[in-house]
């Protein structure tokens, strides 16, 4: 965009020099300058704003004040937060930019343009940062917001019922306590980029109009006041790799980490990062773009009689691919949704169709769509008319997989390693694989490459002060960040002591990375661990069922502001380790129930209590 | 008592020693070992006093090197054996043990060469129970193992069942009487208190001391004319002497043992020489004084020379024998005569004394489980619920179903044939009077396959057999994983001891009675010499040898092989 006397606070003489400056820069340059001028500002807070004289009152009338609140699980919500900061701030805006729960709610009264970026968990269930927020928005507590203009962005995945639900009541809450939606929400899906980025693009646009046009209202240019702008990021050299350009990482290293007879298969995945300029942190997740299984696209092509060859389009750019390759590697053909049932049902033949997409048959079409796939619906009601474009057009592009990163950069500077359950199992007389996992189980080599991009998660990291106790809870695969940690407490020499507990199916065969955490408990990096292995005994023990055994001393260790981290299973384990937790500090701390919760939620609060589960 | 022209050899106390010495009577850490919960093993040091329990750790070596490059520890699990004197035991007893084999163990029982059950596979956190289980079925594990007298043998003979009685009732007298007292192993595995104050160190181990013995001590007793026990194999043997139907006394033999070590000359299969005969009530006091001279001279320096035939040869056999009768205060009688025919078993029903029946059938390798198409768990299990008798362990790996009543016994032969388990006959005579220990894929010490493959070996074999019609010859043939010998492969007429992967030593020439040890006759060969061998001596036995005479006998007679006339010319 050019500036201009209109479209910004400048001088026409000012917007010319700046056109001339600002395309020469790169970005290394742009965020420092844009933290030398917020902290030039800053520094002259009492002083009268150094706005440019020229600057005309009437050209200006809206406030420059942008508060973006997210809510984040995967770090998605986050990324694109910092990046809608990074882009107003650019167009001069001023920016709080923060975590829901990292926000004082006494001060919502006081924003004035609110941008929300909350995505949606579970059963359309907010993220673990989005909880107290969402919580204190639908209170009594809240507070009228006839002043706030908002727009929220919601990110989602269709393939759930609830979809982008969290942000579907975010904008609805907003407007019910009298905000303004100045523009509209967006969902987004697994796909993200291309609906933020139109997101995006509406709220600068809206916000630049309600700056300089029209010149409705006369509100003076206010100097930055309360909030100071997000401070720039270390200008460290970023990485070329990112989500939208994806790093091909070859493979190192795959092996099986469940011993022989075991019920399953846990695959140990390094990768090489060598030359990515990729950077990451313990507690970061990894975002893999993976490919659909070919017996599965074969079958599919099988049944449709659609022609392999046949040129398709894949996306909205128009870029056309052979027809089985894009199949393997572009579009989603594993879950089956309610919408995509929809979509496909003009071009489906069977009068059974029409039954089951009948008004009134809500829950028999999401009890059909729940488990099954492209190739069950083309089974159970194809063939399908038309091209395999009429019907390919409607799929999703293959979501990115993330895994939790299970090694540290400090250990293995060129390296990432993953830790990746094989998901397998039958459904609807078919068996089904994980896409991702059973690709890298079974289709991945040493020697091949893979795509993937670094997607950090500032809500899942060792505490700052390498002497605070760390408890770490993560059976199965939720083992994967704590072998992170501690690689990097290793590494980084770090005294604070440390509780593991692991807990899978068998000792002989499913103790994952046992020799490395006898290794670190022998040598002291490891304080103590506790294991539970369910199918070995009469009666199943689980992590939790540990956690109580040393309840007193669980207790000892967070009374001494040991940090606490879950990682694994969302819907079982970790609910029933929160609820082992409150129940602990309940008997231990001599609290009720009740303030058992508060002590948690203050620990979330203060970032001692943090999960990173799915 | 020491008597001064006696010592015993220098040099510094062995490893073991130090451990045993700090182990407060064979507890060490084991208490705390078996809780730990991040490994499945337990320490070199308490895995050392854990013999003394009747275990110790091994791993599945199958798995080693695959489960290393998966991050896991080896596939550690214990080996359990039972204390089961003269290998009789009640059907009751048959149903736990299969019971527990199955529920904590690989699935599988092993009959082993010294008449007991052993159990594989048991990991550390079932090993409690298990042991509970077998104490509450009135057997145990103490002393199965370690540096103590170990389970007494004896011949089950199902012939004269009131001798066996007899006979049987001293054995386990032996094994019982000569016990470690502690009660480390009450405590550690069936929760029995522990004793608040420690008692005086004679009162607490009046014969062993708290050192116990330098190695491990045997003792059997067989009844001629057989010699199944392979009663010079033991550091003492007794040969029950019977007269005018009724036992009279026991022959003395001391100082047998199979083991060696590859490569090193010093260490040698040796027999047990007879030394004298006492009458059955002497035998507790015999066995002790033994016993105590072993204690006090034996080496506790240099483990593979620790054994008592070392001590043994030593002192002299007359020296030992003077020092015993000192310790005795009495002399031992003249030996008297007797004689063995064989080592073996033989298979098949018989009648013993009264109206009471004994099947002895063939179990290959020792080894009790269900195969595909042949369900010899199920088979036994099934046998073991209406059995009014009771299982005898035979010293060849082999079982007997004994004392069945003329009454059980068409039940019993009808299981036999439902099971498939009385088709001894379509086996080989080479097959019957095979033996083989474990070995690979549990036994820490072994170098090559022992149990996995002398089955595939004798298949093998056997053409040679047909070709030369000796398919019906009882000719001994015993693979044994590593020198330590637990197959007593130095008595059998064919022998191998692994060397390594595919690889083994060839013996010849050892008696058909268990009266001769062989000589090693071909180094470090595979299967393929192994068959060229076997196929030009069997082609010369069959032609050329005399009648009745046994493969053993003919190798040497033919020149093939020079007789061990001594353990210390075997290397010879």
């Amino acid at each position: 965009m050019q500036l201009q006397a209109t479209n910004s606070p400048f001088s026409q003489e000012q917007a010319d020099l700046l056109n001339q400056l600002l395309p020469a820069l790169n970005d290394a340059q742009k965020i420092w300058l844009s933290g030398y001028l917020a902290a030039a500002a800053s520094a002259q807070a009492s002083a009268p704003a150094a706005v440019p004289s020229a600057t005309s009152p009437a050209a200006a009338p809206a406030s420059k004040e942008v508060t973006i609140l997210y809510g984040s699980q995967s770090g998605n919500g986050h990324g694109i937060s910092k990046k809608a900061a990074k882009m107003l701030e650019e167009k001069g805006f001023h920016v709080t930019l923060s975590s829901m729960s990292d926000f004082k709610t006494n001060q919502l009264k006081k924003v004035e343009q609110l941008l929300v970026v909350v995505s949606t968990h579970g059963e359309g269930e907010p993220p673990d940062n989005a909880i107290s927020f969402h919580e204190f928005l639908h209170s009594k507590r809240a507070p009228r917001l006839e002043g706030v203009k908002y727009s929220v962005l919601s990110l989602g995945d269709s393939s759930y019922e609830q979809y982008c639900q969290t942000g579907k009541e975010f904008d609805a809450r907003l407007e019910a306590l009298g905000a303004t939606r100045f523009h509209d929400r967006v969902d987004c899906d697994v796909d993200f980029e291309e609906p933020t980025k139109a997101w995006l693009e509406g709220v600068l646009a809206r916000l630049t109009e309600a700056q300089g046009g029209g010149g409705s209202a006369a509100a003076p240019v206010t100097a930055p006041a309360v909030a100071g702008p997000v401070a720039p990021s270390a200008p460290a050299v970023e990485s070329a790799y990112s989500r939208t350009n994806p790093f091909e990482a070859e493979v190192l290293a795959n092996i099986n980490l469940n011993g022989r007879g075991s019920n399953k298969e846990t695959r140990h995945l390094e990768l090489s990062l060598e030359g990515s300029g990729l950077v990451y942190k313990p507690g970061d997740a990894l975002g893999i773009y993976p490919h659909n299984d070919p017996e599965l696209v074969d079958l599919l092509l099988a049944e449709t009689k659609w022609d392999p060859q046949a040129e398709v389009v894949i996306n909205k750019q128009g870029d056309k691919r052979p027809l089985r390759e894009a199949l393997i590697e572009y579009l989603e053909v594993t879950v089956l949704t309610k919408a995509l049932l929809e979509k496909l049902a003009p071009l489906a033949t069977n009068p059974d169709l029409a039954q089951l997409t009948a008004a009134g048959n809500e829950a028999a079409v999401k009890a059909y769509v729940k488990g099954r796939d492209l190739l069950d619906f083309v089974r159970d009601y194809g063939p399908l008319q038309g091209t395999a474009q009429d019907a390919v057009s409607h799929l999703r592009k293959i979501p990115v997989r993330l895994y939790s990163i299970a090694s540290s950069q400090t250990a293995n500077p060129d390296e990432v390693h993953l830790t990746i359950g094989a998901v397998r199992y039958d459904a609807f007389g078919r068996a089904r694989k994980g896409v991702c996992s059973t690709q890298t189980a079974e289709r991945l080599e040493v020697g091949d490459k893979i795509a993937v991009y670094v997607q950090p998660n500032n809500h899942f990291k060792l505490p700052e002060d390498p002497n605070t106790p760390i408890i770490m809870v993560g059976p199965g695969t939720g083992i994967a960040p704590f072998r992170s940690f501690m690689q990097e407490r290793e590494e980084t020499g770090a005294q604070g002591p440390s509780w593991l507990f692991f807990g899978d199916q068998h000792f002989t065969t499913d103790f994952l990375y046992q020799t490395e955490w006898q290794r670190w408990i022998k040598d002291g990096v490891l304080t103590r661990m506790d294991v539970a292995f369910s199918r070995d005994t009469d009666e199943k023990v689980y992590v939790q069922h540990r956690m109580r055994q040393h309840s007193k001393e669980l207790y000892e260790w967070l009374d001494k502001g040991a940090v606490f981290y879950v990682c694994g299973d969302m819907k079982n384990m970790a609910k029933d380790v929160h609820q082992t937790l409150a129940e602990i500090i309940s008997a231990e701390g001599g609290k009720s129930l009740e303030e058992a919760e508060a002590y948690l939620a203050e620990m979330k609060k203060s970032h001692r209590y943090q999960r990173d589960v799915y | 008592m020491a008597n001064t022209k006696l010592s015993a050899p220098g040099g510094n106390p062995s490893d073991v020693e130090r451990i045993k010495r700090e182990s407060n009577f064979l507890r060490g850490t084991l208490a705390a070992s078996m809780l730990e919960p991040l490994s499945a093993g337990i320490s070199d040091d308490d895995n050392r006093l854990m013999k003394f329990h009747g275990s110790y750790l091994q791993d599945d070596r199958d798995l080693r090197n695959e489960g290393q490059e998966q991050k896991l520890e080896p596939a550690n699990q214990f080996m359990l054996r039972v204390r089961m004197p003269g290998g009789v035991a009640q059907p009751g007893q048959w149903l736990v043990m299969d019971e527990l084999a199955r529920k904590y163990g690989n699935g599988t029982l092993k009959l082993t060469t010294r008449q007991t059950f052993q159990m594989h596979g048991i990991l550390k956190w079932n090993m409690k129970k298990t042991i509970q289980s077998i104490h509450q079925s009135l057997l145990d594990t103490i002393a199965a193992c370690g540096g103590v007298n170990r389970d007494v043998m004896c011949n089950p003979n199902p012939y004269q069942s009131d001798i066996h009685a007899e006979v049987y009732e001293w054995s386990k007298r032996l094994s019982n009487d000569l016990l470690p007292r502690t009660r480390a192993y009450h405590e550690l595995w069936l929760d029995e208190e522990m004793v608040a104050s420690t008692p005086e160190q004679d009162v607490y181990e009046p014969m062993y001391g708290p050192l116990y013995l330098p190695r491990k001590f045997k003792i059997g007793i067989a009844v001629p004319p057989s010699n199944d026990i392979d009663v010079f194999s033991q550091d003492l043997g007794f040969i029950a002497i019977v007269e005018n139907g009724k036992l009279a006394g026991f022959n003395i033999a001391i100082g047998g043992g199979m083991g060696m070590s590859h490569g090193d000359k010093e260490t040698y299969p040796q027999l047990a020489k007879v030394i004298g005969y006492c009458k059955p009530e002497q035998i507790y006091d015999v066995a002790e004084k033994i016993i105590t001279i072993q204690r006090d001279y034996g080496n506790r320096s240099q483990r593979k020379n620790a054994r008592f035939k070392y001590t043994v040869d030593r002192l002299g056999l007359e020296n030992v024998k003077a020092e015993l009768e000192s310790r005795l205060g009495w002399t031992l009688e003249a030996a008297k005569p007797y004689h063995f025919n064989d080592n073996g078993d033989r298979y098949g029903w018989v009648q013993g004394v009264g109206d009471k029946w004994h099947f002895t059938m063939f179990v290959q390798g020792g080894r009790i489980a269900d195969y595909d198409g042949f369900e010899l768990m199920t088979g036994l299990r099934e046998i073991a619920k209406v059995h009014t008798g009771d299982f005898r362990l035979t010293a060849n790996q082999n079982l007997i179903i004994a004392d069945v009543t003329p009454q059980k016994k068409e039940e019993i032969t009808e299981l036999l044939g439902r099971y498939g388990l009385i088709d001894v006959q379509q086996y080989s005579g080479l097959r019957r009077s095979s033996m083989a220990c474990v070995a690979l894929p549990t036994c820490g010490l072994a170098m090559a396959e022992a149990e996995r493959y002398l089955p595939v070996l004798i298949d093998k074999i056997e053409g040679i057999l047909d070709e030369n019609g000796l398919r019906n010859e009882e000719i001994t043939i015993r693979m044994t994983g590593c020198p330590n010998g637990c197959a007593r492969h130095a008595l059998s007429e064919i022998g191998f001891i692994g060397k390594a992967p595919g690889k083994y030593n060839m013996y010849l020439g050892a008696a058909f009675d268990g009266s001769r040890l062989s000589k090693m006759y071909r180094e470090n060969i595979g299967e393929e010499e192994i068959l060229r061998e076997l196929g030009i001596l069997l082609t010369r036995y069959a032609k050329e040898r005399n009648s009745g005479e046994h493969f053993g006998d003919f190798v040497i007679r033919a020149g093939v092989i020079a007789a061990t006339t001594d353990g210390t010319n075997f290397h010879d």
